[in-house]
């Protein structure tokens, strides 16, 4: 089931010999369930260091997540990641893969309960034919569908996403995104997803978070009001190609805003 | 995407490539081998070695069978193989224990750092004087030269490649729900089984290595105590058959590893 993820006055600042750094200030976000977020802003405004506070896989200076009106405090699989590196591991199969979440004690199924899981989603991201296939054998597209599969087999209530495609080429970045909506319409989820891509983020989202860096804050939320499902062919709708523009246009001014602050140092 | 009768097709073909290229390494394995033998008996022929000093292909053959005959061979290769395989195989089991505990724990890594750097260095026959002395000229004293050659350079290969494992792995094992036993079990350990038997192939090198140095010193048996009896009476044919055996099983040793290795990293990506 899907659940709602309250960000609370979330602080992130990193001290170090050279002095501190505030990577994330005062970042308040109600996403509520079954929304897709992306979080756009330029490199370093601290969108991943967010994601990775969701997660707990790191502790925020202060501030605090909800999920489900529930305070996180570590990793766990109410919260599934899909990381950018893939992280698919590479001495199990796809299946054995799928299987890993179901097969820790935190999660654990019966036999023919993990089975049915399991084939489930391995059909869903299309990967039957492979599935004692070492991901050595599989394209960067499929490996992270198979982290996809393995995220949503211990039945997160939310999915967290660091930029998942960006390692992509366009073409298979573009059936990826397709392929997640997809999924994603049979099996609703929250998703918090991190991007560099305006289109992507487009195409993809409910709203659309904007951050600015150096502190890294939230500048601007815009919802995009297009209905799901989405295919590819809205790219080129008058709608889309005016909230794309819309949400470029603010990027691009954060992006200005980077590269003049750091030359006047 | 690849359909599944394609993909078993590529299969076949990389199996059948694989075959072809083994028979290849085996054809270059006795070719080489062969000149090696011819060089020898030109060598002598044409007298580049002094004939009397070093023996034919031939001689060396008979004192082989008929070492074989008497069984003084077998003995000799027994006692040597049985040494290595206790030694090597304490050594082994201290250095993944002791790799996990440097690896793992950073206060005692930078505690033994020095230390194990110190010993690294120190050759393994460097020793054998203290230990006869310590434990006599008995197996014992051999033993444990042989757990200190295979030891050391097991313990550094292990405990480095635990500095150096992904961290990644480890943090989606955490995404996904997993215990610290459980990202132990299963996200650590299998990553580190390549590296473990690296650290076997290296051991067992150093550990054959030190072990004919140690039987020249005090042993009745084994195929360093064969070669030194030889010397003593001059027999050229077996004084040469025993460096012989100690190259062709330290290259069998060698094999088995790698064997094991092919098997169990299957997943690996291979350079190659």
């Amino acid at each position: 089931m899907e659940k709602g993820i309250i960000i609370d006055h979330i602080n992130m600042i990193y001290s170090g010999i050279v002095g501190t750094f505030e990577a994330l200030k005062d970042i308040n976000l109600d996403i509520r369930p079954g929304e897709f977020i992306c979080i756009v802003g330029p490199s370093g405004c601290g969108k991943t260091t967010l994601l990775n506070i969701i997660a707990a896989l790191l502790k925020p200076t202060s501030g605090r997540v909800l999920i489900d009106d529930r305070k996180i405090h570590e990793p766990g699989p109410d919260r599934g990641v899909v990381f950018q590196q893939y992280a698919v591991f590479p001495w199990l199969t796809v299946r054995q893969n799928v299987e890993f979440g179901l097969n820790l004690s935190a999660n654990r199924r019966s036999e023919a309960e993990t089975r049915r899981i399991v084939d489930h989603f391995i059909e869903l991201v299309g990967l039957e034919d492979f599935e004692d296939s070492y991901p050595k054998e599989l394209s960067g597209g499929m490996k992270q569908r198979v982290a996809i599969a393995r995220a949503y087999a211990v039945n997160p209530d939310v999915l967290l996403m660091d930029e998942p495609f960006g390692a992509l080429d366009a073409q298979t970045r573009q059936f990826m995104q397709e392929s997640l909506l997809k999924i994603l319409d049979q099996e609703k989820k929250t998703v918090f997803f991190v991007t560099h891509g305006v289109e992507e983020a487009t195409f993809l989202a409910s709203r659309v978070v904007i951050m600015s860096t150096n502190p890294g804050r939230i500048r601007e939320v815009i919802p995009v009001e297009i209905p799901y499902p989405r295919e590819a062919g809205i790219k080129t709708t008058p709608e889309f190609i005016r909230i794309r523009a819309d949400i470029e246009k603010v990027v691009r001014e954060e992006f200005q805003k980077q590269r003049d602050g750091s030359s006047s140092h | 995407m690849k359909s599944k009768s394609e993909g078993k097709a590529v299969d076949e073909g990389f199996k059948e490539k694989e075959k072809k290229d083994r028979r290849e390494k085996l054809g270059y394995f006795l070719a080489s081998f062969a000149i090696l033998c011819i060089v020898w008996e030109a060598a002598r022929a044409i007298h580049l070695v002094n004939p009397k000093l070093f023996p034919s292909i031939l001689s060396v053959l008979k004192s082989c069978i008929v070492m074989l005959g008497n069984g003084s061979l077998q003995r000799h290769i027994y006692g040597s193989f049985m040494r290595v395989v206790v030694g090597f195989s304490i050594g082994i089991v201290l250095a993944v224990i002791f790799g996990f505990l440097i690896g793992w724990f950073r206060v005692i890594r930078l505690f033994l750092d020095p230390v194990i750097n110190f010993f690294r260095s120190l050759p393994p026959i460097a020793l054998i004087p203290l230990m006869i002395i310590f434990f006599g000229i008995g197996e014992t004293s051999k033993i444990i030269v042989l757990v200190y050659a295979s030891f050391f350079p097991a313990l550094v290969v292990i405990y480095q490649s635990l500095v150096s494992l992904e961290p990644t792995y480890i943090r989606a094992g955490k995404t996904l729900g997993a215990t610290d036993m459980e990202i132990f079990r299963k996200i650590i350990l299998p990553q580190l089984v390549p590296h473990i038997i690296t650290a076997c192939r290296v051991s067992l090198g150093v550990c054959w290595a030190t072990l004919v140095a140690a039987e020249m010193i005090a042993a009745q048996r084994g195929i360093g105590a064969m070669m030194v009896e030889a010397q003593n009476f001059f027999q050229m044919a077996p004084l040469v058959l025993g460096i012989l055996m100690i190259g062709a099983i330290a290259l069998i040793m060698d094999g088995i590893v790698r064997t094991i290795e092919r098997r169990v990293t299957a997943w690996q990506e291979k350079l190659s």
